[in-house]
């Protein structure tokens, strides 16, 4: 799967590239297509623009549909200038239609789109990665790092390791195993830091002043974050070139959900899809639900929250993005609802056991948040909804300890094995009546 | 009450390229003023036409918040270390 990456011996093709200044979202001043993220004006986060007129005369479904079976199929659409971007099959993870989970609900048309398999490291970090150290290279960063939950570490060491740059992350340092064993074997400098994650993120604001790294989430966000959008593209492909009606999907600092309501705009934009008003609803968890509460109050700003919940990957008690969220919610006539830990572990138990998709604590909240939603009348079982899940559950494994149950041991006999049948019907018959009661 | 203030890369344009500066100031509004007077300029990115600090930046006194302190009036004591910073995208 894995593609030789060759020397960029057409690093600039400019008469090509699509995308053209970086816009802030707040006042509109424009900057140049560097390293920076941040309006010198008003703070406001800066936005990569692109010419429009030119992608509609471009790009077409037929175009699209002979790229690469990854999310540099949709390389018009992405920052880059390069003909021979990053590429370790990135994207186009299956959207898997799920009945039984819909049957289980009440709904008629449900699809996951399933990141939890994404290429390299199993969750929607490596499109936003992939796109960022893409980026690097062309500006010349010979250094990335990142502040990262988690997932992000994983995705930035392992396509920096086959970009071969050097890489430094940063992470809070109480995460889980999974995810720091999995970040350490690509060989970058971790640094686990003794506090949460919206401190992690202060310091490496910090370093990133006096250092000239490039910071995937900090310096190079305007590029990084387009990566999301292919969530939104792969989607309307995988419809047959057809908007959903409802997606939900979860929100840390908020940046997912507004770059696949970008994409679904972009595609609409250029003639890809029919235009379609799409609901957006989003997910948090109940111990770090700072858009949530922003949302339910009605209020146009987020007051950040300390986070306490086992959803350690979306838990960003300062979100960037989140007004953006609430504002897409509200406008799309979307919901934002938080759930609560222990409906985060039922939620990855249901999603496991209805569609054999084991997602970690990031899905289980979104799950969690698409059954709440659906039992509170606010998804119509007639709407064909898709449910972004963004991580796997491999990493997780502490969150489902305990909650699970375990193997049943016996002897290699056949009437140890007959005993241990008979004992699990009637456990399974004891749970049933404990559900009925 | 003199503290040190990290400037982030966007304003180091105002403080000569420095990335930490001494500073002056009994509360977060009143350090405000004094970055003012030595750095003419600088009050207005930080702030809008009210006054209030603007929704993407973040204020840090000692690595706490000051949304989780007193906000503007939040006090400074001799050799506090304040932190702006701007928000960013994470995960």
């Amino acid at each position: 799967m894995t593609q030789a990456i060759q020397a960029p011996t057409q690093s600039a093709v400019s008469s090509g590239a699509t995308f053209t200044a970086l816009k802030c979202k707040e006042c509109g001043t424009e900057y140049e297509l560097k390293a920076t993220h941040v309006c010198e004006f008003c703070f406001g986060p800066l936005e990569v623009t692109y010419d429009y007129s030119k992608l509609s005369q471009t790009v077409t479904r037929e175009t699209i549909q002979a790229g690469p079976n990854s999310i540099w199929r949709y390389r018009p659409f992405l920052p880059v200038e390069t003909n021979t971007p990053i590429d370790l099959g990135t994207g186009m993870t299956p959207l898997v239609q799920a009945n039984r989970l819909a049957r289980r609900l009440g709904l008629k048309r449900l699809f996951i789109k399933n990141d939890a398999v994404n290429m390299p490291t199993l969750s929607f970090k490596d499109r936003v990665v992939s796109v960022a150290l893409t980026r690097a290279r062309e500006l010349g960063f010979s250094t990335v790092s990142c502040a990262s939950t988690g997932n992000l570490a994983n995705s930035t060491a392992a396509i920096a390791a086959h970009a071969g740059l050097d890489c430094c992350v940063f992470i809070p340092a109480d995460l889980e195993a999974g995810k720091i064993l999995g970040t350490l074997i690509y060989g970058p400098t971790v640094m686990a830091v003794q506090g949460n994650y919206d401190q992690v993120n202060r310091l490496c604001c910090e370093v990133a002043n006096s250092h000239g790294w490039g910071f995937v989430n900090i310096n190079l966000r305007p590029y990084y974050s387009e990566g999301s959008k292919t969530l939104g593209y792969e989607v309307a492909e995988q419809l047959g070139w057809q908007l959903p009606d409802h997606i939900v999907a979860p929100l840390a600092s908020g940046s997912l959900f507004g770059k696949i309501y970008k994409g679904f705009q972009e595609f609409i934009k250029v003639g890809l899809v029919d235009e379609k008003a799409v609901r957006f609803s989003g997910a948090q968890a109940e111990g770090c639900s700072p858009i949530a509460q922003a949302f339910r109050e009605g209020r146009d700003f987020v007051t950040p929250v300390k986070p306490n919940t086992i959803a350690k990957s979306i838990a960003i008690g300062n979100p960037a993005d989140g007004v953006y969220a609430v504002d897409i919610a509200r406008k799309t006539n979307g919901n934002i609802e938080s759930v609560t830990d222990a409906e985060i572990i039922d939620g990855i138990k249901l999603l496991a056991e209805t569609e054999g998709i084991f997602t970690e604590t990031a899905g289980g909240t979104t799950i969690a948040v698409l059954k709440k939603l659906v039992e509170a009348g606010k998804i119509d079982p007639e709407e064909t909804t898709v449910t972004y899940i963004t991580g796997n559950g491999l990493k997780t494994q502490e969150a489902v300890q305990g909650y699970i149950g375990e193997p049943l041991t016996i002897e290699p006999k056949l009437d140890s094995f007959e005993r241990a049948l008979e004992r699990s019907h009637t456990l399974g018959r004891l749970e049933w009546q404990q559900v009925l009661v | 009450m003199s503290v040190k203030v990290l400037i982030p890369t966007p304003l180091q344009k105002f403080t000569k390229d420095q990335a930490a500066i001494e500073c002056d100031g009994g509360t977060i509004t009143e350090l405000l003023d004094s970055l003012e007077q030595n750095f003419p300029g600088i009050k207005a990115r930080l702030c809008d036409d009210q006054g209030e600090l603007r929704r993407f930046v973040n204020f840090y006194v000692n690595s706490e918040d000051i949304r989780f302190l007193d906000g503007k009036q939040t006090s400074l004591s001799e050799g506090d270390e304040v932190s702006i910073v701007p928000a960013v995208a994470g995960g």
